[in-house]
């Protein structure tokens, strides 16, 4: 009996679209986003060539594939890019590695959560930018003052997202877990962990796209290189073409590295929190 | 390899004396007396709401009762309604859980596949519970509290969140799981029809503070059809017992 209620009763996934179906919506999922980037172009080349905003105030989209070849071959935009890259993985692994495991501790404990949580709220609603000031007093010029704004930047959502993470996770798990003795350290990294991993690596997704649009303000200010000063020197210079080839980069990497972190929910042992 | 072996000569694996316990001002059970008997099956049923759970709490040691004693003799483990499997742990890491104590690794890889065997579930080790059927997600909750040495099981409304005829092919299951391996059993339901075609023994509770109101033995052997003679007597005294028989509710 039990043997074919193995197979009768197993959810399987129906598909009702034909093979072909599948593979023409496949194409069109690459085909539709690149007709409209085809069409912002174009948009954009019309409005620069019939003049309708002086040439100095909007390059041309020739203007900018030029200063993307000038700044590639002088070895500028190579060096920005590793510059940035660099700083926000410190400031974000660093901001994770204190941030998450806080949000842990925070999330199981009322009264820590009582007495901690208005200060960080306080803080997460301060803009980053505020903060401009005191990183460069405290850390003058160079990678340590934009680390230190990216973790101030994300610190603060991420301790949040952590604990209020924990504080809904169902009873039941730790009834389990209780049955199954789970007790200490390991309650918090076979039980707890696990349970809000799919809402940390949401979290982290989150504050990953807070860090790559802070860098930018971060390095107009106290850096001599990366993305940012890139972008603050071809102001100085009136080279928008240069500011626009800047945006692109800036743009781009920040898509790919979030691709690159989607990655992390499609590990098994997470799928679950975001299929139900 | 564990099964039906009486490890220790135990006849009694669970006493409750004199058990009473409230929630502040509100008073859940009153002096309950009750001993479970070594491979036996117990059913209590009763209205929602009536302390079936507050009881089993008490006789998992989850919580203390206010007074009295309770003496469990025996390695117990629950099966919950529905969800007690963790989300982010395969099918075999979830009966696995069971073995933690057991060192030898070998060993405890024999006795999960051995208990994916036992729930035909062969194929499905490295599945995640999301990915099953509610009714196999039952399966494994079912062979994780059979894992190993537990002596007692209990079982707090385990498929009532099943579908009905699911829920029929589970009873039939369980009945097969327990002929394999032997284990006392305290169930609590509110299906009557579900209490009648498993219990060696019902108890029907009575509305807050709970007390027994009736118990009944029922001793024709299993597995049973809801449609045996002796499930359909015990349903009916049961339902008259609750006050839900039509003798009873004329009235209404």
């Amino acid at each position: 009996m039990a043997g074919t209620m193995s197979s009768a009763t197993l959810p399987k996934k129906t598909t009702v679209q034909s093979a072909t179906a599948k593979k023409s919506n496949r194409a069109l999922s690459y085909v539709l986003p690149v007709a409209v980037l085809l069409f912002f172009v174009l948009g954009w080349w019309l409005i620069s060539h019939f003049n309708l905003f002086p040439a100095y105030a909007l390059p041309t989209p020739a203007d900018v594939v030029k200063s993307f070849g000038e700044e590639i071959t002088s070895g500028r935009l190579y060096n920005d890019v590793i510059a940035s890259l660099w700083r926000v993985a410190v400031g974000f692994i660093l901001s994770a590695g204190l941030g998450i495991p806080l949000g842990l501790w925070l999330g199981q404990h009322l009264h820590a959560r009582q007495a901690f949580l208005p200060m960080l709220n306080f803080f997460r609603f301060l803009s980053p930018l505020a903060w401009i000031p005191f990183a460069i007093l405290w850390f003058h010029i160079g990678d340590k003052p934009a680390i230190f704004l990216i973790f101030m930047a994300t610190f603060f959502p991420l301790v949040i997202a952590t604990m209020s993470a924990v504080s809904t996770i169902p009873a039941i798990y730790f009834r389990v877990a209780h049955d199954y003795k789970y007790k200490g350290a390991e309650l918090l990294t076979k039980v707890t962990f696990p349970a809000v991993l799919p809402q940390i690596i949401t979290s982290l997704r989150v504050s990953y796209g807070i860090s790559w649009v802070v860098i930018v303000a971060a390095e107009m200010v106290g850096c001599q290189d990366g993305l940012g000063y890139g972008i603050w020197e071809a102001r100085n210079g009136l080279r928008l073409d240069s500011a626009v080839c800047y945006m692109v980069v800036i743009g781009v990497l920040g898509m790919l590295i979030d691709r690159l972190l989607i990655q992390f929910t499609k590990l098994p042992n997470v799928r679950w929190g975001y299929e139900r | 390899m564990y099964a039906g072996v009486m490890k220790d000569n135990v006849t009694t694996r669970l006493i409750l004396e004199n058990v009473s316990h409230d929630y502040g001002s509100l008073a859940v059970l009153r002096n309950l007396n009750l001993a479970v008997m070594h491979g036996e099956f117990l059913v209590l049923v009763g209205p929602s709401g009536c302390g079936k759970t507050t009881l089993l709490n008490i006789l998992s040691g989850y919580i203390k009762p206010v007074s009295g004693n309770v003496q469990i003799n025996g390695i117990i483990r629950t099966v919950y309604q529905q969800d007690g499997l963790f989300p982010w742990l395969t099918v075999a890491e979830n009966i696995s859980m069971s073995l933690r104590d057991v060192k030898d690794k070998s060993l405890r890889e024999k006795e999960v596949k051995e208990l994916i065997a036992l729930i035909h579930l062969e194929g499905f080790e490295n599945h995640y519970p999301h990915q099953l059927s509610g009714g196999m997600r039952q399966r494994v909750e079912l062979a994780r509290v059979l894992a190993g040495d537990s002596d007692i099981l209990l079982m707090d409304e385990p498929f009532s969140a099943l579908d009905y005829q699911t829920r029929l092919r589970m009873r039939y299951e369980l009945v097969r799981l327990l002929s394999k391996r032997k284990r006392t059993v305290v169930f609590v339901t509110h299906d009557i029809e579900e209490a009648a075609q498993l219990a060696d023994r019902v108890l029907v509770l009575a509305d807050r503070p709970a007390h027994i109101s009736k118990e009944l033995k029922i001793e024709a052997a299993r597995p049973r059809n809801p449609t045996d003679d002796a499930v359909i007597e015990a349903t009916k005294t049961i339902l008259g017992e609750l006050g839900l028989h039509s003798s009873v509710i004329k009235e209404l």
